[in-house]
């Protein structure tokens, strides 16, 4: 049940429409079948599966809208539910901002997103990939906390209007953080693809392990500026909070980095450096995304900020109207394009700096400048004449990440990555930064 | 906030619709108790030496607005069960939403081979805390009026209510809202227990926005509410649970409405506010700020399963390790610091008669006069403190996730002796008064924390002498507690949390209170935050 086919999907919302009484009525499906393990201490800690869907039912008289959620499927409860959403219509007040819903769009389909064999894994697989993972552990003497999640999910849309939109997507994430007996050291991995065949749990896991070995006995530097080499997995827990505030009405309402006085805004505007470059797209070979948004509209390829300007921003149905432009719905994954250097290259070419492994408890400060608060974690190293020296105690920063991308330096090659903290996914170059702010310093390994 | 530190993380808006305005209809017990020894038995005729299942059946209420609009009402229901099972040794963990037989024994019999199959990851058997059962009992959370009976529009009135008062009072914009949750759980295991709980939670919660369209900057001011293990009564104002001074705090019941007129004209007075100068300030915390501190600086760092490792990858572990509270002597805080745990108390979002397996709740000292003296844990980790009993910390955010250790409500003991806020500003030369709670963030091993807050107002030679901004305060853990010169009494005391406090791989939310009377800390490092890009 939890994954339909296109025609197994159509024909389930279109008995839901059936039901319907309202002005307007839309349905859409989810659904997700998946499997997780959660192994520390060099074992087993918890794991289990999970299959699930989630019938979401909208109805709407004028411009009063009631939205319920249901998952059970026999006529009797489809009818219920639909019943349910339109009573909740009626008892809310009018939604001036409530838009109709679309009419039928078209959709670019994107079956590189569903990789057959991520959907298959099974929980033999899961204990074989861990089971490699915690060999490397116990032959390095370390110890191990690690995680696996795979799923395979669906979604589908449907209203009365003769929308119907359908999208199947995989998913395997790995994250794996090896520590040494005395716990002075620490190192950490992550990876998440489409397809399992591209995860390769003993390079991470040896990853994570060379950090690990190599960050014991840490040295103490003063906080201050510094040249600052981040790999993707800490520029990512940043960067997100950047993609994640690219929005027109907060902007164009004053309670945004990106407002002016006078009711301007900073589209348009060269805001970071030229070397910036990011962009969305749902084919894009290495990160495929939904085609489709929230609202029923097709998602493109867009180009967010172009050579350090900021080109586009996300409107709303709704604000795109009241401002006279085309609605431009919000990505399912971002990607930061870069140069043809590798991280090993970049360490190379630097001659004194620090390279920042992992980044943590990302918070914002304060909106009008995009500063963040958050600190360095499980590997943080000293950079000398092109050599990684010595390992550092981890540091406090708070920075912006405008100000972090007017102070580019150099950018490496871009790799998919997962947040350590939103667990999202985008493609992020290694990125080499001058005057990286580090507030305080931290005990923490 | 853990993992990832989600206060607001994922709000769960799936589950079955229920008609609006009208409480969630319970199951009936005879018909859990049916299900639950299927479960139960299936897994044990699979080879399960331990079983446990949890039946729950869930209602959520989320009312959002803006301004004069209401954006969205969102009313679900979800019911299902998880079943655990230990079988070699190892545990397994599996849930479904089809609650007939073949469903029921289906799931079972998934958690059993799940097990089986990670068993040759394990390196040592799962060891159970020795657990009573408790045959058939209940427990309710204590509401004097149940939110869900109160009309839906009842509750968009007040919402937009608020938020136009807020704008009369010169807010450019106010975003609102509304929580209520109810957890209908039943619990079962093969120890002998058939627990009924009935828990109720709610969180009024808003966000002031005053702009300077001539400068372009803007200041933003939050509720000072506090999310509650209460029916909606905490909604009604009451003078008498007002306290009354540079903007009104509340005890047990919230005035909406006021703290938003009052927000409206902060929001105002922080445009023009001093930017702090960077130093060592004497700060004195209310307790609307100081509990996200307590969270994050006590709660996290004294849960068991972050000390041994098993949060490693993602939440953290802890600087209190095992060889600090076994010396017995490990000074966390000055002797006027006293903590505790407490699954019992009132009014808060942690509390419960049983915990998610099946454990008695209580109350437990952690820091006992600046000492720690224990920690927070559940039965499969309780013997390797030498606990002969579980602590009762087991918490699962629904039926489809698996349970684990979660944080009891952690409290700052109030001062023994009278002191009221306005008698302890009347000693500090040099110092800021700080209410409400804003950006936080501290290190995985719970060292260096920075917070900020709602309102900041400076204190010299005894007096407040106006408002600061760009106000953070930064400190080690150890230190900082230490530093902990006063504490108000007992008529101060107030509760804050968090109703969405995020741990775990996959992550679950936990909702968990924080009490504490106003407190001083002498020479904190303040920095300021102004900025410009």
């Amino acid at each position: 049940m939890a994954l339909l086919t296109p025609d197994e999907a159509q024909t389930l919302l279109k008995k839901v429409l059936s039901y319907s009484k309202a002005d307007e009525c839309q349905a859409s499906i989810s659904g997700n079948e998946g499997g997780n393990l959660r192994y520390a201490r060099n074992s087993v800690s918890t794991s289990g599966v999970s299959r699930s869907t989630e019938l979401a039912v909208s109805s709407v008289f004028g411009k009063k809208q009631g939205v319920t959620t249901i998952n059970e499927y026999d006529d009797a409860s489809l009818e219920k539910a639909v019943r349910r959403s339109e009573e909740l219509a009626t008892l809310a007040p009018e939604n001036p901002e409530y838009m109709p819903f679309l009419p039928a769009q078209t959709y670019g389909a994107v079956p590189q997103a569903f990789i057959p064999a991520t959907a298959a894994i099974t929980a033999a697989q899961r204990a074989d990939y861990v089971a490699k993972s915690l060999q490397i552990a116990k032959d390095s003497g370390l110890t191990a906390a690690g995680y696996l999640e795979h799923g395979a999910g669906l979604s589908a849309m449907m209203n009365s209007h003769g929308l119907f939109a359908y999208h199947t997507q995989t998913g395997v994430d790995f994250s794996i953080t090896m520590r040494t007996a005395d716990g002075t050291g620490s190192g950490y991995s992550s990876k998440g693809y489409n397809d399992i065949s591209q995860l390769d749990v003993q390079a991470a896991s040896t990853t994570a392990a060379w950090k690990a070995a190599h960050s014991g006995s840490a040295r103490a530097l003063e906080p201050g500026k510094y040249t600052v080499i981040l790999e993707p997995a800490a520029g990512v827990v940043l960067l997100e909070n950047l993609y994640g505030s690219l929005d027109a009405r907060s902007a164009d309402e004053g309670r945004s980095f990106l407002s002016l006085p006078g009711g301007k805004t900073r589209l348009g505007e060269k805001l970071v450096d030229e070397q910036v470059t990011i962009y969305s797209d749902p084919w894009a070979p290495a990160l495929p995304g939904t085609n489709y948004s929230d609202e029923g509209m097709p998602r493109e390829k867009v180009t967010w900020i172009e050579k350090g300007v900021i080109k586009n921003l996300v409107y709303s149905r709704y604000w795109a109207q009241k401002k006279g432009v085309k609605p431009v719905p919000n990505p399912d994954g971002y990607i930061m394009m870069g140069g043809t250097a590798s991280l090993e290259e970049m360490i190379k070419g630097t001659e004194k700096g620090i390279l920042v492994t992992r980044m943590w408890y990302i918070r914002e400060i304060d909106p009008q400048t995009l500063l963040y608060t958050g600190l360095t974690r499980d590997g943080t190293f000293y950079i000398e004449n092109g050599e990684i020296k010595f390992p550092i105690k981890n540091f406090r920063f708070n920075e912006s990440p405008i100000i972090m991308l007017n102070n580019l330096e150099a950018l490496g090659k871009p790799e998919r990555t997962v947040s350590g903290e939103g667990g999202g996914t985008a493609m992020i170059p290694p990125m080499k930064i001058r005057d990286f702010t580090f507030a305080s310093l931290s005990d923490a390994v | 906030m853990g993992a990832g530190g989600l206060l607001l993380g994922r709000i769960p808006l799936s589950g079955t619709p229920v008609l609006p305005g009208r409480p969630l209809e319970t199951v009936d017990t005879a018909l859990k108790k049916r299900m639950a020894d299927t479960a139960l038995n299936a897994a044990r005729s699979k080879g399960a030496t331990y079983a446990d299942v949890r039946i729950g059946r869930y209602r959520n209420q989320f009312i959002i607005t803006r301004e004069d609009k209401v954006l969205n009402t969102v009313d679900t229901e979800s019911y299902g069960m998880g079943i655990r099972v230990i079988v070699n040794g190892c545990w397994g963990f599996s849930a479904t939403d089809k609650l007939d037989t073949d469903g029921i024994a289906e799931a079972a019999a998934s958690a059993v081979a799940i097990a089986k199959e990670n068993a040759r990851l394990q390196s040592e058997p799962v060891q159970l805390a020795p657990q009573k059962g408790y045959g058939e009992v209940t427990w309710k959370t204590p509401i004097e009026k149940n939110g869900f009976e109160v009309p839906i529009r009842e509750k968009t009135d007040l919402l937009l209510a608020v938020n136009a008062a807020a704008m009369k009072n010169g807010a450019n914009f106010i975003d609102s809202a509304l929580f209520l949750v109810n957890e209908q759980k039943y619990f079962a295991s093969t120890d002998g227990s058939y627990i009924d709980q009935d828990i109720h939670r709610i969180w009024p919660t808003f966000t002031v926005t005053r702009i300077d369209s001539q400068s372009g900057k803007f200041e933003r001011r939050d509720a000072l509410s506090a999310p509650r293990g209460m029916g909606y009564e905490y909604m009604i104002p009451d003078e008498k649970n007002k306290i009354k001074g540079l903007t009104t705090l509340y005890r047990d019941r919230y005035d909406m409405l006021e703290d938003a007129q009052l927000a409206a004209t902060q929001a105002h007075d922080k445009m023009t506010a001093k930017s702090v100068e960077a130093g060592k300030y004497d700060l004195v915390l209310d307790p609307t700020n100081l509990w996200l501190t307590i969270h994050e600086s006590c709660g996290h760092p004294t849960e068991l399963d972050r000390v041994l490792g098993y949060e490693a990858n993602f939440a953290g572990t802890s600087f209190l390790t095992l060889d600090k509270w076994q010396s017995g002597k490990f000074n966390y805080g000055s002797p006027l610091v006293n903590i505790v745990a407490d699954k019992t108390q009132p009014g808060s979002l942690g509390a419960v008669g049983w915990d998610d397996e099946g454990v008695g709740t209580k109350q437990w000292d952690i820091i006992k006069d600046g000492i720690l003296v224990n920690y927070q844990t559940i039965r499969d980790q309780a013997h390797i403190i030498g606990l002969k009993e579980s602590q009762g910390c087991c918490y699962s955010q629904s039926w489809r996730d698996v349970q684990f250790q979660r944080m009891a409500n952690i409290s700052l003991q109030p001062g023994k002796t009278p002191l009221a806020p306005h008698d302890l500003i009347k000693n500090v030369e040099k110092g800021i008064y700080i209410i409400g709670d804003s950006s936080y963030s501290i290190d995985q091993q719970r060292y260096n924390f920075q917070f900020s807050g709602q309102l900041f107002y400076e204190i010299r030679n005894g007096q407040i002498t106006g408002m600061l901004k760009d106000v953070a305060y930064q400190a080690n853990t150890r230190e900082f507690w230490n530093s902990c010169a006063a504490i108000c009494d007992a008529q101060d005391y107030r509760l804050g949390g968090s109703f969405f406090d995020g741990k775990g791989q996959p992550e679950q939310s936990n909702a968990v209170s924080h009490g504490a009377s106003t407190t001083r800390f002498n020479g904190i490092n303040v920095i300021n935050t102004a900025r410009k890009i």
